[in-house]
């Protein structure tokens, strides 16, 4: 399964910082963000619940990028 | 402006008023010392509050080298040397000050380019027009099954992929091609998705559900372009990986290693700081993504889709250019471009002829007619006797006409006039008099030759033609458009070996790209370094199969899409030589203690802000060259 997350993030570094940040969470088989159309793709494992993974997704990337917004 | 970067600005005015303030406030007068640095921690606690903020969160987090890590230890170590010894804090507020000015821009110039560049791609319908119970209802797009009736009115937007069921208008399709040119429709035609009706009202008959329309398909293309990264930005990622805490460990040797042997601390310390400012990576992380996207978007301004920038990457080092010939470099319709030798006037032999194969459905026999464009009264038309693979001999208006090939000639024993011209002849003869011939043959694109010629000056050192046609219209159309090589006669499967065969023939990192209509080509696109689907309006597998996808049948659009990924290309080497040079000099600078944080601000800030701008540049294709001076624009043109 895969989804597409509108995100707010200022700096392509950042972007690159979340898009490691969420792969790493459980559940997410891949995962990209395209800083300059602000999205999130994130392609789920098998049978994950993305609403719970999300939440995973969120916090991580909160802590390596405060200032990140991602719309669930 | 967001609300974020409002509030930014204004503190970014507070600091500015309170540095100013400040500045009246004499150095030795009764607020000498603590007092001073207090009142001066208050204007850099406005402006760097934030940086401050993450700086300490990014250690707790490990995540420690980042901008706001370097920013915060290079004005903290600069207001200690303040305190400690010169008394001077303006230049920490300073540097603070300046960064977040720099941020701000770089925010404020992203963010309206990366809108600018989504609008010129805003293709996607809001709504479609259903009809129930008499009354046009707006839905969803998304919500339309396949086979319902939607209408679309003057001014909107077709949604989704159809055939016209009844009324007629003009379309414009410059959203999908990047040109506009208006387009007619009546009943039964095919209408694709994204096209903007321009005149009457038009009932169409679904053929998709959205998702499946043209347009999804190419806003999702567009969309996950910037998601296959390019070589040029991958270097950056893992640039800055490395870089960051190369430069941290190098300004700790500088604060430290130097004063173990002549004692001056605070000296070696502000250079390592003014070191730790200079470092800072921003512009190469920003610009690069940044050009690449311009790139993009204004390809897709132009009609030409781009699935990656690797692509772009790729194109600007085109080589080698395959064309297939039918439907990309000729038009693969089949018109009379020639009469010779016609003792009649060119309409009346035309229309004899259009007569005699007014019944026949034969495409040599369309053509005809197609050139006469006229109604027939086929009442004139008696005895008509086709001979099988030779021609048809009938009566029209009480006289013998036979139209066909040498062999019907031969067989009437009629002395015929060979044709110089390749293509089909048609011998005309009228009461067993000859009458001359018409000839008929595939037309070039009014462009080809130009895009042949505009490839050249854009770097592509051979440009080959493949075809199942026979030789002699093979190398007669090759010569006329100044094509290198050609391959005739090629079978579907022969055109991948021969495509096999060039690319063991390159030369260096050249590419080898390949361009066809894509009905037929798919093997071939997919086997080349590069495939190019032309006119790819409305057809799927094209777009499935290309890494380029241009949407109309322009073979000038290939230069153009060269021409376009070659300047993004120039932009992205600029940004990096000027930003890893700048920053190396201004580095070597602040090491050997001829840089301050003045210059330093200017290496990390105006470097990031010529970059971006820069950068930018790329969503202007540039105007179009003459074949003659199509060779390196200077670098300056900025």
């Amino acid at each position: 399964m895969k989804k597409t997350y509108k995100i707010e993030v200022d700096c392509a570094n950042c972007a690159n910082k979340m898009e490691e940040a969420a792969k790493k969470a459980a559940g997410v088989a891949d995962a990209t963000v395209n800083f300059m159309t602000q999205k999130m793709i994130v392609v789920f494992e098998d049978g994950a619940d993305a609403a719970a993974v999300m939440q995973d997704v969120v916090s991580r990337c909160k802590k390596v990028e405060e200032d990140c917004e991602i719309y669930l | 402006m967001t609300k974020k970067q409002k509030k930014m600005l204004i503190r970014i005015l507070v600091t500015a008023a309170l540095l100013i303030g400040l500045h009246f406030v004499p150095e030795d007068g009764p607020l000498q010392g603590i007092p001073l640095f207090l009142m001066y921690l208050v204007p850099y606690g406005i402006i760097g509050y934030d940086i401050l903020r993450k700086a300490w969160k990014g250690i707790r987090n490990r995540q420690v080298f980042d901008e706001n890590f370097l920013m915060a230890v290079a004005t903290v170590g600069a207001l200690a040397i303040g305190l400690l010894k010169t008394g001077d804090y303006v230049e920490a507020v300073a540097v603070m000050l300046f960064y977040q000015i720099g941020e701000l821009f770089q925010s404020y110039a992203v963010g309206k380019s990366r809108r600018n560049i989504s609008e010129l791609m805003d293709i996607r319908p809001d709504y479609a027009n259903i009809e129930r119970d008499g009354q046009l209802e707006r839905v969803d797009p998304d919500e339309v099954e396949t086979g319902s009736l939607i209408v679309v009115n003057p001014g909107e937007k077709i949604p989704i992929d159809g055939i016209v069921e009844s009324g007629n208008a003009v379309l414009n399709t410059g959203a999908l091609t990047g040109e506009s040119m208006p387009r007619e429709v009546r009943n039964g035609d095919e209408v694709v998705s994204g096209c903007i009706n321009m005149s009457g009202v038009l009932r169409i008959r679904t053929t998709r559900e959205f998702g499946e329309s043209t347009v999804s398909k190419i806003l999702d293309l567009v969309e996950n372009a910037s998601n296959r990264k390019s070589r040029s930005e991958n270097f950056i990622s893992r640039f800055a990986k490395y870089y960051t805490p190369a430069v941290v460990f190098g300004a700790l040797a500088l604060a430290v290693i130097p004063p173990l042997f002549d004692g001056q601390w605070g000296e070696w310390i502000y250079r390592a700081l003014t070191f730790l400012v200079i470092s800072c990576p921003c512009a190469l992380v920003i610009s690069i993504p940044l050009s690449f996207f311009a790139g993009i978007g204004g390809a897709g301004k132009a009609g030409i889709l781009l699935k990656g920038s690797n692509y772009l990457e790729a194109l600007s080092k085109t080589g080698i250019m395959v064309f297939d010939k039918t439907g990309t470099l000729t038009r693969g319709e089949f018109e009379v471009t020639a009469i010779h030798h016609s003792p009649l006037a060119e309409e009346e032999l035309l229309e004899y002829a259009a007569l005699a194969e007014a019944s026949s459905s034969h495409p040599i026999a369309v053509s005809i007619r197609k050139a006469h464009g006229k109604a027939l009264d086929l009442s004139r038309v008696t005895d008509v006797a086709e001979t099988g693979g030779c021609g048809v001999t009938v009566r029209i208006d009480g006289r013998d006409v036979a139209a066909g090939n040498d062999r019907l000639m031969e067989k009437l024993g009629i002395a015929y006039r060979a044709c110089h011209r390749t293509g089909t002849i048609v011998h005309m003869a009228i009461d067993g008099e000859y009458a001359g011939h018409i000839v008929i043959s595939d037309v070039d694109k009014p462009t080809a030759k130009e895009a042949v010629e505009a490839l050249k000056a854009n770097g592509v050192r051979q440009t080959v033609m493949l075809t199942g046609d026979g030789k002699a219209v093979a190398e007669e159309t090759a010569a006329r458009l100044g094509i290198d090589r050609v391959y005739s006669g090629l079978l579907p499967a022969d055109k991948v070996s021969r495509v096999e065969e060039l690319l063991e023939s390159k030369q260096g990192k050249e590419i080898l790209a390949f361009a066809g209509d894509g009905i037929n080509d798919a093997p071939v696109l997919s086997r080349a370094d590069l495939g190019i689907a032309m006119g790819a309006l409305g057809s799927d597998a094209a777009i499935e199969a290309a890494d380029i996808v241009l949407m109309d049948d322009n073979p000038l659009k290939i230069a153009k899409a060269i021409r376009i990924a070659r300047k993004c290309m120039r932009i992205v080497y600029e940004n990096i030589v000027f930003a890893i040079g700048i920053k190396a000099v201004c580095l070597l600078l602040s090491a050997l203690g001829l840089a301050n944080m003045g210059l330093a601000i200017f290496a990390d800030v105006g470097v990031m802000i010529i970059a971006v701008l820069n950068a930018i540049r790329a969503l202007f294709p540039g105007k179009e060259r003459g074949a003659q001076h199509g060779k390196g624009t200077p670098a300056a043109s900025a």
